[in-house]
């Protein structure tokens, strides 16, 4: 037996999987079908528990090639149903047994749908995942869980370099996935990995090209020196920025985030660029977005969710800089955006 | 991009009859099209031969024409309507293949008109194999390694080259018709050939097999601005190997991990914008089970049957979109009709498992080939919703109606293990259940993939339902604890199979999981995983937490859907489903629809105000209506699937509206009827009820043959037969005895072949309408759905239609029918006999509805719901006839089932119909005849061999087709008779010059009837397939063979032919 108490005192009974371990987390849905292992192991989710609405999960194992970091980030995992017996020629393992192996708790057998429609009127809430039903001192807990230093959390310790012949890029890992990595490693770009608090100095003496801003987890108003440093780059070398990126980069240029309901986690999401006045499926995963009523300086509004209207991309015409909320790299998710990448690099190249 | 101001006037082309390869779906999709064309203010003209269908209805379209789908006859319609656009991406292969006909020629744009969704180009590119192959080549996505060819010798080069298996895939044709598996040279010699003839353009594809590969497709809609979305994934259970149609195909894919779905949506989406498809497109893939290799096996550039499964399985209305892009819109100016706030520029995702089951006509058509390849067999497919593989795969087992309510198949158990591994390595229609039957005897999943390449994923979830079941039989009702039961219902088994296994009742098990609160709920497909607050009213039922689906409170009538398409139940039924909640709407009812075909209107959510896309079991139908509460359920609309479901309808409390049940049985129970009529004084052939061979034997020969036998509660002639000897009944006594007697009689008569008479008939019990009389071309003894039928009849005396009108009326009131009644009659010597009655809405319904003008459903449903049928303005008694004819003639998709028997018989045959219409008889049934796709030439050589009994009979005929200058060929006896009669007929003596000169097409023309009863002439049965497997037309009914002998007098063309619009003549409504 396993339940998952949302801090609202809702109780789902379900059964375990996993590790048996206790876990609370802020609890969010994910729509996508396919690409469970590189959801669960993507920086980004730090914190929180994630629920499919897909009903079955793991139906093609895990394997090492597919994960988004070296371990999954999430705290807790919701699923309708999990596949003992999975199949794939690329499969090396049920998802079971590589959630135990990392400690990992999840609760299958609970009515997902419904908790969705939960989460979609309610808001996103904390909630935690246990063994048996949770006492007054662990609800206690779960009402005061906020999700700390979220980027220090996550982020490299200490910078690392991937060789390339082409343009030299710093990374800003405030949580950056493995795939970002490797649409730029694919455009033979050369790349050194820094931690997220590195100061500002400390990359502009390496004469980079260009500028890489990454994702990662939590609130981005929480990123309280991530900010400040930005302040340090802009103008100073091209940037490209991508969710957490896009909204550190909108924060340092003093821009406002808003908290959605419950977020945009999902590999289905029209996102239009205005300039090319076409729309595209987009896989995202955020559950701020940066306030139209309150735009950075010089920013032009680039992208726009074709769901709910919200800011999807912005360019800084005069900074040599654009970000994107979504994730271009994919993985999981379509692979439409990946031109982004393109663009990073035209940008470079006219700068020099 | 807003819509096009130049486009004011579109003619969509339909599909035409219901064919195997192209079944209800393109109703769907054509009744979509139009709907959203009017809702922009566009002029619709619509051409379609099919008159079953509700896209032919005067409010979908503003102008219908129901007429021959051929190039000629749209010429003539485009002249006389000047239509600015051409829509034919919504009318499967057909219409795509006349779209492009007609601008091939330059005629489109010799009249100015655009064609919309697609280009010359576009078709070029996706459909002709070296077009494709090349456009495939320049961007880089892998194609298997092929040759087109336009001759056999190189195909048996080529495969000599990169070794056997090789598939034959003809270019240019329908539901893959004419093309297979070569495992050898001569294999390859035989199908290549077929395949070439079949082609329209005399080409074939030979490309290497990867047999055994995942197939996996991809629906891609795209508009003119380059935006691309892909609608939803599907696997087909059966591996590459099987044709798409008759595979099991579930909803999203299951095996596919993120990077390789990507990589085919990717490619998928590469594809559409090469070819620049402006719509919907379908592309299939081959993918590599042991690496990341993939192929692409076809592109369908234009709506399709898995479009419609996909708009089923997703609730993304994929044909409405692609008609709103063909006229000019882009994906992010269409509201998305789901959530009513977001936009259809989105991809779905689901949040259930999706299943498709083919329902082939095997059970009917029992000694067809029943192998399975790449050419389609399947008549229709049943869909269904879990929220898990199993319960989705159980569903669509119980939904075809075979029968089955489990994984236990009937013949499975009696087979050896090395029957069963035999069964395993042959792909058909069984196979699935040997698979389960192998599970069941301990074969491992691994063992199974290794021979079937059926997926493991797929093998071990049907284990788990293996298991479940065996240990339900083995444990029985001890198993059934709270924890045993839920997880069996969430499986998704039935509660009678359950109680069969648990020696219980099935209401017993009902109750139980009454007690113990398992019961089910249901939830919402919204094309999102509930992430939005959706809009629609389509639900499935799951064992979960949350229900969903709200009745309104106000008074709901639910009506009961007719399942999948097959022999004997078309998309008839759904037109009388569809209509009857349209009329229910009109009287102020909220309506609900459970029906699980996913090609069809009624399954569209925005059809009734709720629907159940549900098995149609007694117990799936009470779940819902215990929900609903409906103040009433209607049974006869839904063909025998409705029908069948009155009893637990009203055993469990619900009320039947119209004709209560112990008036549907007495019509149905053969003693019962036998009272009433000989209390009314009705005559009926004479006959008698038998459970034995020897009671059938006694019976027949105190009723002297010829008699007809057939097994009571029948459906489209189910093993129905003439039998002329006692070898004959014991023969077919012996196939109905086969597994044990019997439960309901068979039925011996007297047969009389006469004129057969048919009627619809409304009544409300107090009144009778009569909208028609229809008559047969074909006498008695050819099922009324295989004959073709006329109206209004023409050979009855002014006194026997008195007397049908009143026979009808006495049984309509005695049967206190309150709705819909069919009546079949025999007329013979001035004497009236009734031979068959149904209670409840019937094949022709459609057709005389449209061609009378009276709305013959809406009447039914108000006099169902207690209205007076006489104020309706249409009056009472027989409704007064046209002053023109419709013929409806039967369709036949026998090339596409190899082995079968095409001769006309009491067994129904047939797969769809059409209609010819004109003031003039001939014309008419001219008409039909080119709409059914019979093709004569105005000279040539006509083959005749007839039986011994036809021969004098034939005589009549043959001279008419020797004045009109046919060279006549007759085999010997045949030939004989005709010569002595003055018929100058050349002598055919060598079989096998026989078979050759039908082979090469000398013959443009073949009258067989064969020989009597099961002993058909070897020859006979060898000239006839002959003739259907090279295209031919051959007629195996005399009285067909007049009719179209009359027809061709006329010496009319197709260019010649006068089209009738529907608006011109059902003015009368």
């Amino acid at each position: 037996m396993a339940y998952l108490t949302l801090e609202d005192g809702t109780m789902y009974e379900g059964e375990a999987f996993g590790a048996m371990n206790d876990s609370i987390g802020e609890v969010v849905f994910n729509t996508g079908m396919t690409g469970y292992q590189e959801a669960f192991t993507d920086p980004s989710y730090y914190g929180q528990i994630i629920m499919m609405t897909y009903p079955l999960i793991g139906n093609y194992g895990v394997n090492w090639e597919d994960p988004e970091s070296t371990k999954p980030q999430v705290k807790g995992i919701v699923a309708r149903e999990i596949c003992e017996v999975p199949s794939n020629w690329h499969s090396e393992g049920s998802l079971n047994d590589y959630l135990r192996r990392h400690h990992i708790m999840g609760i299958q057998g609970i009515d997902t749908r419904a908790l969705t429609r939960k989460l979609r009127s309610e808001g996103t809430m904390r909630g935690i995942i246990t063994q048996r039903p949770p006492t007054p001192e662990q609800m206690e807990q779960v009402r005061r869980y906020h999700i700390d230093n979220p980027a220090e959390s996550v982020t490299t310790p200490e910078k690392f370099e991937i060789p390339g012949s082409g343009p030299r890029i710093a990374v800003m890992d405030y949580g950056v996935k493995a795939s970002i990595l490797s649409s730029l490693r694919r455009r033979k770009c050369h790349l050194t990995v820094y931690p997220s608090w590195t100061p500002p100095e400390e990359i502009l003496k390496e004469k980079f090209d260009g500028l890489m801003l990454s994702p990662g987890p939590g609130d981005p108003a929480d990123n309280v020196k991530e900010i400040e440093n930005l302040k340090g780059l802009v103008g100073k070398l091209p940037i490209f920025g991508i969710c957490m990126g896009h909204s550190l980069l909108a924060m340092a240029l003093g821009g406002r985030t808003k908290k959605l309901k419950y977020g945009h986690h999902g590999s289905n999401h029209p996102v239009k660029d205005l300039k090319k006045d076409r729309v595209y499926i987009t896989s995202q995963n955020h559950g701020y977005a940066v306030d139209d009523e309150h735009l950075p300086q010089g920013a032009v509004v680039s992208h726009r969710s074709w769901n709910d209207q919200t800011v999807e991309g912005l360019v800084y015409p005069e900074l040599k800089a654009f970000t994107v909320q979504y994730h271009p790299e994919a993985s999981p998710g379509p692979k439409d955006t990946g031109y982004l990448f393109d663009e990073f690099l035209d940008m470079i190249r006219e700068n020099q | 991009m807003p819509k096009n101001p130049q486009i004011n006037k579109v003619m969509v082309i339909g599909s035409g009859p219901i064919i195997i390869g192209q079944a209800a779906e393109f109703d769907y999709a054509g009744t979509q099209a139009c709907r959203a064309l009017k809702e922009e203010g566009l002029e619709v003209v619509l051409v379609n031969s099919n008159p079953a269908t509700i896209m032919t209805d005067l409010d979908i379209a503003d102008k219908v024409y129901l007429e021959p789908l051929t190039a000629e006859v749209l010429k003539t319609i485009i002249r006389r309507e000047r239509p600015d656009s051409l829509l034919p991406t919504l009318g499967g292969q057909t219409g795509l293949n006349l779209g492009m006909e007609l601008a091939e020629c330059g005629f489109l744009d010799e009249m100015g008109v655009k064609l919309l969704g697609t280009t010359m180009e576009t078709i070029y590119r996706a459909e002709d194999r070296e077009g494709f192959k090349n456009t495939m080549e320049q961007i880089g996505e892998p194609c298997i390694e092929s040759i087109i060819t336009h001759d056999v010798e190189s195909a048996l080069n080529f495969a000599d080259s990169v070794g056997y298996p090789v598939i034959v895939r003809p270019a240019y044709t329908l539901g893959g018709s004419g093309g297979g598996f070569a495992h050898n040279h001569d294999e390859l010699a035989v199908i290549c050939t077929d395949g070439l003839r079949r082609s329209r353009v005399g080409q074939c594809l030979i490309e290497k097999s990867v047999a055994g590969w995942k197939e996996i497709e991809f629906e891609v809609v795209r508009d003119a601005k380059d935006n691309c979305i892909t609608i939803c994934s599907m696997e087909n259970i059966d591996p590459v190997g099987i044709h798409t149609g008759d595979s099991i195909v579930v909803a999203p894919s299951q095996t596919l991990r993120d990077v390789e779905y990507q990589m085919l949506r990717s490619s998928a989406i590469n594809i559409i914008r090469t070819l620049k498809i402006e719509g919907g497109c379908n592309v299939q893939y081959a993918l590599d089970t042991d690496s990341m290799k993939y192929y692409v096996i076809e592109v369908n550039p234009r709506l399709s049957r898995s479009s419609a499964l996909a708009s089923k399985a997703t609730g993304y209305p994929i044909a409405k979109v692609a008609t709103k892009i063909a006229i000019g819109y882009g994906l992010d100016e269409i509201v998305n009709a789901v959530t009513g706030k977001t936009f259809a520029c989105f991809e779905p995702t689901i949040d259930y498992v999706v299943c498709k089951f083919p329902r082939w006509p095997f059970d009917k058509f029992t000694k067809a080939e029943k192998t399975l390849s790449t050419k389609m067999k399947a008549t229709g497919e049943v869909m269904s919703i879990g929220s898990n593989f199993e319960s989705a795969f159980l569903k669509s087992v119980r939904s075809l109606e075979l029968g089955m309510d489990s994984l236990e198949f009937r013949d499975a158990a009696a087979y050896s293990d090395e029957e069963l591994v035999k069964l395993l390595h042959r792909q058909s229609d069984e196979r699935i259940f040997a698979v389960t039957e192998a599970l069941r005897r301990g074969v491992q999943p691994k063992q199974i993939y290794e021979i079937t390449r059926i997926d493991p994923w797929y093998l071990y979830k049907l284990q788990n339902v293996v298991q479940a079941e065996e240990a339900l039989k083995l444990q029985g009702k001890d198993y059934l604890t709270y924890d045993h039961m839920r997880k069996v219902k969430r499986m998704g088994f039935a509660d009678s199979a359950i109680a069969r296994w648990c020696g219980m009742k099935t209401d017993e098990v009902r109750q139980m999981r009454r007690e113990m609160k398992i019961w089910p709920v249901y939830k919402m497909v919204d094309t999102c995983g509930a992430e939005f607050d959706a809009q629609t009213p389509y639900y499935y039922s799951c064992y979960d937490m949350e229900n969903e689906a709200q009745p309104s409170g106000r008074p709901t009538v639910v009506v009961l859907g007719s399942g999948p398409i097959r022999i004997g139940q078309g998309v008839e039924f759904d037109y009388c489903s569809v209509h009857a909640v349209w009329a229910l709407k009109e009287a102020g009812y909220d309506t609900v629809i459970i029906n699980n075909n996913p090609e069809t209107v009624s399954t569209d959510f925005d059809t009734s105000d709720r629907l159940y896309f549900e098995p149609l079991t007694p117990e799936e139908v009470e779940n819902v209506l215990e929900l609903e509460q409906p103040v009433g359920v209607l049974v006869q609309f839904g063909g025998q699937t409705a029908i069948k479901l009155a009893k637990s309808v009203k055993e469990a409390g619900f009320t039947i509206l119209g004709t209560a049940l112990e008036d549907i049985d007495a019509a149905e129970d053969r003693e019962l009827f036998d009272e009433l009529l000989e209390r009314l004084g009705i005559e009926r052939p004479k006959g008698g009820t038998v459970f034995t061979t020897d009671e059938a034997l006694e019976t027949a020969n105190r009723l002297g043959y010829p008699v007809l036998v057939r097994p009571s509660y029948v459906l489209g002639g189910q093993g129905m037969e003439i039998a002329y000897d006692d070898q004959d009944i014991r023969e077919y006594m012996e196939t109905i005895t086969k597994y044990g007697t019997p439960e309901h009689p068979i039925l011996v008569d007297q047969y009389i072949m006469g004129q057969e008479i048919e009627v619809d008939a409304i009544c409300d019990g107090e009144h009778v309408l009569i909208p028609g009389i229809m008559e047969h071309v074909e006498r008695a003894g050819v099922h009324s759905g295989d004959s073709i039928s006329v109206y209004p009849a023409r050979s009855l005396s002014a006194k026997m239609v008195e007397r049908v009108t009143e026979v009808t009326c006495q049984l309509a009131l005695n049967l206190h029918v309150k709705g819909m009644i069919n009546i079949q009659y025999i007329v013979m010597r001035d004497q009236l006999y009734v031979i068959e009655v149904n209670p409840r809405s019937s094949r022709t319904v459609p057709y005389i509805s449209k061609v009378t003008g009276v709305p013959m459903v809406r009447l039914a449903v108000r006099a169902a719901l207690g209205m007076d049928l006489s104020q309706q303005g249409y009056g009472e008694g027989l409704y007064p006839s046209a002053d023109y004819f419709a013929i409806k003639v039967p369709v036949f998709s026998f090339e596409k089932l190899p082995n079968l028997e095409i001769s006309l018989g009491p067994e129904m045959k047939s797969t769809g119909e059409v209609l010819g219409l004109s003031r003039d008889y001939n014309e008419a049934v001219l008409k039909g005849l080119i709409a059914a796709g019979l093709q004569v030439p105005q000279s040539g050589a006509v083959l005749l061999s007839v039986k011994n009994k036809d021969k004098q009979e034939l005589v009549a005929i043959a001279e008419d087709l020797a004045m009109m200058g046919y060279d006549l060929y007759a085999t010997p006896g045949t030939a004989n008779v005709l010569n002595h009669a003055y018929v100058p007929t050349n002598v055919v003596h060598d079989e096998a010059d026989m078979e050759d000169k039908i082979r090469q097409g000398f013959f443009k023309l073949i009258i067989n009837t064969p020989t009597h009863g099961r002993d058909s002439s070897r020859t006979g049965f060898k000239i006839r397939r002959l003739a259907v497997e090279n295209g031919l037309t051959c007629l195996t009914s005399l009285d067909t063979a007049r009719a179209l002998a009359a027809s061709l007098k006329l010496g009319k063309g197709e260019a010649d032919l006068t089209p009738c619009g529907l608006h011109e003549i059902a003015h009368r409504a």
